[in-house]
């Protein structure tokens, strides 16, 4: 089987992001960088797939600057077997990424393309979805599991997306209003991962010497035939409506006062 | 002006609160709207749109019972198409984040998603990085796709007259998504994103959510948890509050036991009254609620729940 992960370079969520002053983005200068931390677990459930199901491969993509080669690294260092990056500096809109991935997609012929269900940078969750549209796949979104991440399954690193015995295709719960949705979908298909699903591994000192010598090809939008000229575009990006601290009230009573005479919210 | 196609939610013949604040925000870009209804149900909830709408197209049968993606999105973007809609509005729910980017692939229209303001009929605002920035974005193609983040708008005003409801009629592709089961979290609580306060857990209840839940009783609340609350299987999925769990923005907003992390903070606040309670002064929730409380939880809940009953009477 093999399994395409999509892997996007992103800000570090714990890094402070800021507007920059003109408001044409934000302020990159001092922020961290790392993987999207939707696309570590979607790494980890098809590595999970990979090993229960050999012989698997899986391949991690990533659309970015040449600085996305690390963010590829990572994920081979957890495993994946070798990467692809898509060259390109600066905004891509999730509909010019997703019409990348059909060609990597046309290309690579994957069973299985595992993405995250959203960018924590401009956090669009469509790629997914575009793409399985575009490719006239079936797809499951947010994907999750019934178990908890502290359950006896997910300690024994079981992968929440259940195979058929025929490998035709999976079955897998996914996050929607009201509770939990069983779909199964026909391989190829798209399966866009929810933080519900696993937890990601670290990846050990060995594991990250041998991704050293894993390969990371090359390419680029053009050479793919690919217009990556924005559906949407940023026009500009401002801060968001400050809220600022109240007060600290000394105990219940003072509190239940305030929400009554001064909120007028009980 | 072109038409604006809402593409309605309903579940068993009710109507989502969330579709008639999307419409809210349809009624914002202006022009004539028409709305399609997709599914099991259809039909009945047709009636209680066509209060608000002109025209609605129902789409029922085979095919289209359950909320697949595929199936949906073809009924969707089929509608778009027969009534010339230059943009389709649906609110970002679990469904409509699922179909939106289909329909507008569908239609070779970009898509802008989980928007909190209209500024023009080609131009959003919408959250990034958590919240920490509010991008203007403009979609740039011919038709325009746009999910709605329902808690920032009000709920449509009826129409003067009564729309017509019609049925559309549209193959269902076949589809390679099969519905399994459904895993329903049953409560007899208002809605998390539709309820007027909200009280929310966190680590800091260790798992019992016993005052959390006699304080919504009392408050006629819905009940929210922090991811870290979801992660340890504590309570379902369909209450997380945050950046990538539900957005809410009620009257009263009450935290216990949550530290209040950015990707919690971008999902409440919106409310209008926030309240939290922690033991540990220095929280960053406190650095956005309006009344804060430094207390175990364990013992301001419970006396919460006295007191509030007392001048509820
Ligand atoms: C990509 C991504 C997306 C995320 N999305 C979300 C999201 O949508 N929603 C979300 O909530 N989080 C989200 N998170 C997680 C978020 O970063 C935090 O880890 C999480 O919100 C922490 O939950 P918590 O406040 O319950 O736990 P903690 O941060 O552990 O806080 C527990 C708090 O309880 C207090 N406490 C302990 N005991 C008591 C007591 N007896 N009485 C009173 N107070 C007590 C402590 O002082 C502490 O402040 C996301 C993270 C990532 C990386
Ligand atoms: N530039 C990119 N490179 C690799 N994967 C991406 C890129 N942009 C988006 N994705 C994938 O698409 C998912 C959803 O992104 P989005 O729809 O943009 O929020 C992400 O979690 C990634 O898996």
């Amino acid at each position: 089987m093999k399994i395409l992960v999509t892997v996007k370079r992103v800000e570090d969520w714990e890094s402070k992001i800021k507007v920059r002053p003109d408001q044409s983005w934000i302020i990159t200068e001092g922020v961290n960088y790392r993987a999207n931390p939707f696309d570590e677990i979607g790494v980890e459930e098809a590595l999970r797939l990979r090993d229960a199901n050999a012989p698997s491969e899986v391949v991690v993509v990533s659309i970015g600057p040449a600085a996305a080669g690390a963010e590829i690294r990572s994920g081979l260092a957890m495993g994946a077997d070798r990467g692809i990056l898509v060259k390109h500096d600066g905004f891509l809109d999730s509909d010019a990424v997703a019409r990348i991935l059909v060609k990597i997609v046309e290309k690579e012929k994957p069973d299985l393309v595992v993405m995250g269900k959203q960018a924590v940078d401009v956090d669009d969750n469509v790629c997914g979805q575009l793409l399985a549209e575009y490719l006239g796949y079936g797809q499951v979104t947010f994907a999750s599991k019934k178990e908890s991440l502290e359950s006896p399954e997910e300690k024994g690193k079981k992968a929440g997306l259940k195979l058929s015995a025929d490998k035709k295709s999976l079955q897998c719960a996914r996050e929607v209003d009201g509770g939990l949705e069983v779909l199964e979908v026909s391989l190829p298909a798209i399966v866009t991962v929810d933080l519900r699903l696993n937890v990601p591994r670290y990846a050990s000192l060995p594991n990250i010497m041998k991704a050293k010598k894993k390969t990371i090809e090359e390419l680029l939008p053009a050479a793919l035939g690919v217009d990556i000229a924005p559906k949407v575009k940023v026009v500009k990006v401002e801060p968001p409506p400050l809220r600022t601290a109240g007060i600290k009230v000394p105990d219940v009573a003072a509190l239940v006062k305030k929400l009554h005479e001064e909120a007028k919210v009980v | 002006m072109g038409t604006i196609l809402l593409v309605a939610e309903q579940a068993a013949g009710h109507l989502k609160k969330a579709t008639l604040q999307a419409l809210g925000a349809a009624q914002k870009i202006g022009g004539t709207i028409e709305a399609v209804l997709i599914g099991a149900g259809a039909g009945t909830s047709a009636q209680e749109l066509a209060t608000y709408v002109s025209k609605v197209h129902v789409v029922e049968g085979a095919g289209f019972e359950h909320a697949l993606a595929e199936t949906h999105s073809a009924a969707a973007a089929a509608a778009a198409k027969a009534c010339n809609a230059t943009e389709v509005v649906i609110a970002a729910t679990a469904y409509g984040k699922d179909i939106a980017p289909r329909i507008a692939a569908k239609l070779g229209a970009g898509v802008a998603s989980d928007v909190l303001a209209v500024v023009s009929p080609s131009q959003f605002k919408r959250a990034m990085w958590a919240g920490n920035a509010i991008a203007i974005v403009e979609i740039t193609t011919a038709v325009k796709v746009v999910s709605v983040r329902a808690t920032e708008f009000a709920v449509a005003q009826k129409a003067a007259s009564l729309g017509t409801v019609q049925p559309f009629a549209v193959q269902a592709p076949v589809a390679k998504t099969r519905f399994v089961e459904f895993n329903e979290v049953k409560s007899t609580r208002p809605e998390l994103t539709e309820a007027s306060a909200v009280v929310s857990g966190g680590r800091g209840t260790k798992g019992d959510f016993k005052p959390i839940e006699q304080l919504a009783d009392v408050l006629n609340a819905a009940v929210g948890a922090s991811r870290a609350v979801v992660d340890a299987g504590w309570q379902p999925n369909d209450m997380q509050v945050g950046q990538t769990g539900k957005v809410v923005a009620p009257k009263l907003y009450i935290a216990a036991g949550i530290s209040g992390a950015i990707q919690h903070l971008a999902g409440m606040k919106g409310a209008k009254t926030i309240v939290a309670i922690n033991k540990d002064a220095d929280a960053p929730i406190f650095q956005v609620a309006d009344y804060g409380l430094v207390a175990d939880l364990f013992k301001a809940l419970p006396e919460l729940s006295e007191e509030i009953k007392k001048v509820k009477g």
